[in-house]
């Protein structure tokens, strides 16, 4: 469904992308593993279509439409949408209007704003008259982002850290959600830092040094990652040695 | 000469664009005042709310007076309004908050046909010691500029009181806004403004809010929310004064424009005289939020319309 072929990216003359060449496949869920600074984030923005990160080469193909000089609101009625590692705040924007902004565009089949917030956890009596600004905590505002995504009932949802500033004890809850968009027929890109998270995937890439090093099983791009990324010291450089394997 | 017999309605009408109920304003069980140009059109006192008001020259000349320990259920609705094109109307009002009563008010101001307008309200406040007041004035204005707006608002916060005023002017034309408003706390008062102005065209807004924490536990908050587009000029000064033990204040400005010959500029003013005291400021000041806009583009929001949905969350 979506196809990233030979994508690459420079900011500022400097290489951040390259040679990135994946495919997420209709109602997958493909996990993006990598340590910090690896250009996990830099990926999503770039199939998102978020101003400053226009490839510098390649394509992206969404159902073998080429979609790579689309701009963002083009590509999200599409079907593509972003969940932000770290979401923005509105003032005076409700949940309630935030969620049914996600469904503009949507067709038939999807959730209310009450059931997406009843599936991430929050109780819908209590958050939908709030407003999504500072008054929430960071797990509460990365909820209703998911919430907001799953309002969409998108083509391809990118989640970029869902699992990030989540308690542990919640962590299952997030993965049934990610689990309830491959049900409902959305492919998810997957970008966490967690193998625990990351095994739910139905594949998985890992991205080194802005470049995909290996993609497969989650579990055994999880032991590559494991084995050769997590103690690594060169985020930004991997080791020879490493790329030899691969 | 103007026909007031048809004021009633045309205030009523403006009263409702500007988005209040007009059943409200002539409801017996309500206290309330309504002001055309320089004519009181209706006034209704209520037990433990009194409201007198005087005709002068070009205005109206009014006191309220809340009596101590009254819990004033519904709002009180005032209403001012100038329906012909020209003129000057002056407002000179004081308000009385009697210790430990509450109450909140409920003010629009409607002028839909100004060309060459000026509108003046000079409010003098006293909140009593644990009473607590509520302001929200809306303004109304039609799409030609030719209005001055200069409401000028001193209050004082006797220990232990709360004054919380909002002044919205996000419909119609702005013109020019020169608002200046000062409140004094005493001890363990509380005081915030908030001010919210979308200006368009030619607009010429300044906006002074300033807080004098005078008070041991005093606590001030000035914030205020402004967007500018086309030629608009805004100027915002918040001001804190912490004299007191363990005062706090805090002066918080979101200015957003658009366009190339608008210019926006907020000034914050801090002094602490007490080492025990504590003042914070923020402000943001620029064009819209990138991440914003781009979140609600990610749902399928073209840029205007992502645009629209955060200015107007912002001014709500």
């Amino acid at each position: 469904m979506l196809k990233l072929i030979n994508i690459e990216l420079n900011l500022n003359g400097k290489r951040i992308l390259y040679d990135i060449n994946l495919e997420v496949r209709k109602g997958e869920i493909h996990s993006i593993l990598g340590a910090n600074g690896t250009g996990k984030s830099t990926l999503s923005s770039v199939i998102m279509g978020l101003s400053g990160y226009q490839p510098t080469a390649g394509r992206i193909l969404l159902n073998e439409e080429d979609i790579t000089n689309l701009p963002v609101y083009e590509r999200a009625r599409r079907g593509i949408t972003l969940g932000w590692q770290e979401p923005a705040r509105f003032e005076g924007l409700t949940v309630a209007h935030y969620l049914k902004i996600s469904q503009k565009f949507s067709g038939d089949g999807v959730l209310t704003p009450r059931e997406c917030l009843l599936k991430v956890g929050l109780p819908p009596e209590l958050y939908l008259s709030r407003a999504v600004d500072g008054t929430l905590s960071g797990g509460e505002r990365k909820r209703i982002e998911l919430a907001s995504v799953l309002a969409m009932k998108p083509k391809l949802a990118i989640l970029d850290e869902p699992d990030s500033g989540i308690d542990s004890l919640s962590i299952d809850h997030i993965v049934d959600v990610i689990k309830t968009f491959s049900r409902t027929g959305s492919a998810v890109l997957l970008i966490t830092h967690h193998e625990e998270v990351a095994a739910i995937a139905d594949r998985a890439s890992s991205l080194c040094d802005g470049t995909i090093v290996k993609t497969g099983e989650p579990q055994a791009v999880a032991k590559f990652f494991r084995n050769h990324c997590e103690e690594c010291p060169h985020v930004n450089q991997p080791e020879e040695e490493v790329m030899k394997n691969v | 000469m103007f026909d007031y017999s048809k004021e009633f309605e045309a205030i009523a009408k403006a009263y409702e664009a500007s988005g209040g109920n007009a059943q409200d304003l002539f409801d017996k069980k309500t206290a309330s005042l309504v002001v055309s140009h320089h004519k009181i059109l209706f006034q209704n006192s209520i037990p433990g709310v009194n409201i007198e008001g005087e005709e002068i020259q070009n205005g109206v000349r009014a006191k309220i007076v809340i009596e101590p320990g009254t819990v004033v259920k519904d709002p009180v609705h005032l209403c001012f309004g100038v329906i012909p094109a020209e003129g000057v109307q002056e407002i000179t009002s004081e308000f009385e908050i009697g210790e430990r009563s509450r109450v909140s008010f409920i003010a629009h101001c409607s002028f839909p046909n100004a060309i060459k307008l000026k509108h003046v309200m000079d409010s003098k406040i006293y909140v009593g010691r644990n009473a607590e007041m509520i302001y929200t004035e809306t303004h109304y204005h039609g799409k030609d500029g030719g209005i001055e707006v200069l409401p000028v608002t001193k209050a004082v916060i006797d220990e232990g009181g709360m004054l919380r005023s909002e002044f919205k002017l996000i419909k119609g034309a702005v013109g020019r806004l020169d608002l200046d408003y000062e409140g004094t706390l005493e001890k363990s008062a509380v005081c915030e403004f908030d001010t919210k102005v979308y200006g368009k065209g030619d607009d010429k807004v300044l906006v002074k809010e300033s807080l004098f924490l005078n008070g041991e536990n005093s606590r001030g908050l000035a914030k205020s929310r402004i967007v500018a587009t086309e030629r608009r000029v805004s100027e915002v000064i918040g001001e804190a004064v912490g004299s007191a033990p363990n005062a706090r204040g805090h002066v918080d400005c979101v200015e957003i424009i658009k366009g190339k010959e608008s210019r926006v500029s907020a000034v914050p003013k801090l002094l602490v005289v007490d080492d025990r005291a504590k003042l914070t400021h923020e402000a943001a000041i620029g064009s819209v939020d990138k991440k914003q806009v781009e979140t609600l583009m990610a749902r399928g929001l073209d840029e205007d319309e992502a645009v629209d949905i955060v200015v107007k969350g912002l001014l709500r």
